[in-house]
């Protein structure tokens, strides 16, 4: 959809030199177990996400997907286990790294900068892709295409996600669905190769899902960006995915396609007296 | 010893964190209608303000500099005296400022940024009175010694939140004083007795006293930190500050070194503050320890919360208020008192808290987002 907003030699630029390994996943989680004191929140989980994929997570409330996530962002460390993107361990990686080598997230209950505007917002994004400092942006020198690449590069994808009249507004009041939308539009923002999406249909209209389908499919399509989509809204998964994985209580119950996992008598155990929605 | 300054200075930093939770509150579901509390329409309102500010610098500067030559002169209309008044203003505007970006806008909080403004005072008068040195020349010295010193106090507080950060910076606040009287150093801070200044002649031969040319000289640094800052808060460095305040995990997430960005706003905050202690030891001729006590970053402190939290024109209007206050609260008081009859003896402040009260409810996102809602109530009519 758009050129990288890069301009210096950090970022992206560097992470694509060190190119994937050919024919390897693009991200690769191996028998990662954490710990909470006593409470096992995953425990020895493994699975592949191979590039161009959209790969669906699902498992009832506290199975351990926002777990996964925050141990995929550096949030959390794994107790055990490794985790590799693009074949190289990201386990030594600050947390702060992530973004820069090709990773971005929403968060399941929606993390804005809330005193700042919806485009500001989305400017924060291309953080990782840019690389103003300090000295150079007070005193104005030298900053003014890179910072032109991002203004472009936010409204492009604010009107990609529909978010034009508010553009302007302070992203704290804006009502959820809205808000969710900025969220996806900034993890956007550093045009990542893996978008991690926790739960971006809760608390969306019928309609709202249905636009969301579209975009997340468009995403795939148009910028090539894998993602990984935690969801309980399973008809939502079940129809964008091209493999689903399973965990409750921390263990991976099942991989597959949507219908072999659909049928797996385990999953429909782990779903049956918690809250399936279809 | 717990003194009604100190008393205040709690509650300004209650009332600060309060301010800054506001916004703060991501992780809760919003609120379906689109309807900010007051206070938050305003803090939200900074990149417009920072616009507004793009006109009001220039603008102030043409003011300012016209003022002079209009009522200025030897024996024009604006006293020497009145000229001081001015520079003070906008010394103590600077620090306002400095605080602001701190804890405005990157959400630090910050009971110790007197001891900066000392810092810069004490190198600017030390290098003038030993080393001989030009005060302009004293000015950079400053900024780097209290950059170097803010980052470093910074770092350690990154473990620091809310009223623990602002415990740090009361310890810092109250060391300070009597670090610069300490017997072994005192050939060089002049100790107890701190140090007399000359203040500079204007150069060139041109007809201004000391206080017109002073005048200059802060207005053009007020004017430069205030560009500065403002650069700085519209770029990519400084949407990573501000996102740091509202949400710091999801700062971490795009990539932020929040670590990083956070000690180093640290050292900025220190470098305004540090300027504008420098410049006060010049117009005022005189450190020591004791000017720079605890109630001096109460002062800034409460400068930047009634100026307004996250607001650069806010900075110009605490930077008044501290001055103001800090010249007539204590005769304000007593005129007071003698005035209504009171049969009790106020306190020397009183009027200071009482102000201070008033504006805190009156105007809680301060005068400038006082003034900006006033403005927007004025439009839709
Ligand atoms: N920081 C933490 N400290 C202690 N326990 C935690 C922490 N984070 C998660 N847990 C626990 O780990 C388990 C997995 O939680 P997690 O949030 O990953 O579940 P989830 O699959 O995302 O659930 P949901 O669908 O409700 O979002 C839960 O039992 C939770 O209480
Ligand atoms: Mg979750």
């Amino acid at each position: 959809m758009v050129a990288s907003v890069h301009s210096s030699g950090r970022g992206r630029a560097v992470g694509s030199t060190l190119a994937n390994v050919p024919g390897s996943p693009l991200l690769s989680v191996r028998n990662v177990t954490v710990r909470f004191g006593g409470i096992v929140a995953l425990n020895g989980v493994s699975f592949d996400i191979a590039e161009g994929t959209i790969v669906g997570l699902i498992g009832p409330n506290g199975a351990g997907k926002t777990t996964l996530f925050n141990c995929l962002s550096r949030l959390y460390q794994p107790t055990e286990g490794d985790i590799k993107f693009q074949g190289r361990s990201i386990l030594n990686a600050p947390s702060h790294a992530i973004a820069g080598i090709g990773m971005g997230r929403t968060f399941q209950n929606v993390a804005l900068f809330d005193r700042m505007s919806v485009l500001d917002n989305v400017k924060v994004g291309c953080h990782s892709v840019s690389g103003a400092g300090f000295v150079r942006s007070a005193l104005g020198i030298g900053t003014r295409a890179e910072e032109a690449r991002i203004e472009a590069r936010a409204r492009e994808l604010i009107a990609f996600m529909d978010l034009l009249p508010f553009q302007s507004m302070p992203a704290g009041p804006l009502p959820f669905p809205i808000r969710k939308r900025v969220e996806l539009a900034r993890a956007l923002a550093s045009g990542p190769q893996l978008l991690l999406l926790d739960e971006p249909a809760a608390g969306l209209n019928h309609s709202e899902v249905d636009t969301l389908k579209g975009q997340i499919k468009r995403v795939r399509d148009l910028q090539n960006v894998t993602v990984l989509l935690v969801e309980h809204h399973m008809s939502l998964v079940m129809s964008v995915s091209d493999k689903v994985v399973a965990i409750d209580f921390g263990k991976k119950l099942a991989e597959g396609t949507p219908a072999e996992v659909q049928r797996n008598p385990d999953v429909v155990r782990a779903y049956l007296g918690t809250e399936a929605h279809t | 010893m717990s003194t009604p300054l100190q008393k205040t200075a709690i509650a300004a930093a209650q009332a600060v964190n309060d301010l800054m939770r506001k916004g703060a509150v991501a992780v809760e579901p919003a609120p379906a209608a689109p309807a900010a509390t007051p206070a938050m329409d305003v803090a939200t309102d900074a990149p417009a303000m920072r616009k507004r500010s793009r006109v009001l610098i220039p603008a102030l500067l043409v003011l300012a500099a016209g003022s002079l030559v209009l009522f200025g002169g030897k024996g024009g209309l604006i006293s020497d005296f009145q000229y001081l008044q001015l520079s003070l203003i906008l010394v103590y505007a600077i620090a306002v400022l400095g605080l602001n970006m701190l804890t405005g806008f990157n959400g630090q909080i910050s009971l110790g940024h007197g001891a900066f403004f000392a810092l810069g005072a004490y190198t600017a008068a030390v290098m003038i009175e030993h080393y001989n040195l030009n005060y302009l020349a004293t000015l950079p010295a400053a900024a780097v010694f209290c950059f170097i010193a803010g980052y470093l106090f910074g770092l350690p507080a990154l473990r620091l939140e809310g009223h623990y950060l602002a415990l740090a910076t009361f310890a810092l606040a109250t060391a300070v004083p009597q670090i610069l009287k300490y017997k072994h150093i005192e050939g060089l801070t002049g100790g107890v007795q701190g140090i007399n200044l000359i203040k500079p002649e204007a150069p060139f031969k041109l007809a201004l006293s000391s206080d017109q040319w002073m005048y200059l000289v802060v207005l053009a640094m007020a004017a430069l930190m205030f560009w500065l800052a403002r650069n700085l808060l519209d770029s990519r460095p400084g949407r990573a500050i501000m996102a740091i305040r509202d949400q710091p995990l999801a700062a971490l997430t795009m990539g932020i070194n929040t670590a990083h960005y956070k000690a180093t706003t640290f050292g900025i905050s220190a470098l305004f503050v540090g300027i504008a202690g420098a410049l006060h030891a010049i117009i005022f001729e005189y450190v020591s320890p004791d000017s720079y006590a605890f109630s001096l970053s109460v002062a800034i402190l409460v400068g930047a919360v009634v100026g307004g939290i996250a607001s650069l024109p806010g900075a110009l209007i605490g930077g008044a208020f501290v001055q103001v206050i800090d010249k007539y609260a204590d005769a304000a008081t007593k005129q007071l008192t003698a005035m209504v009859h009171l049969p009790i003896d106020l306190e020397p402040w009183t009027i200071y808290g009482i102000l201070l009260i008033t504006l805190v409810y009156v105007m809680p996102s301060g005068v400038a987002g006082g003034l900006a809602q006033l403005k927007a109530k004025w439009k839709r009519r």
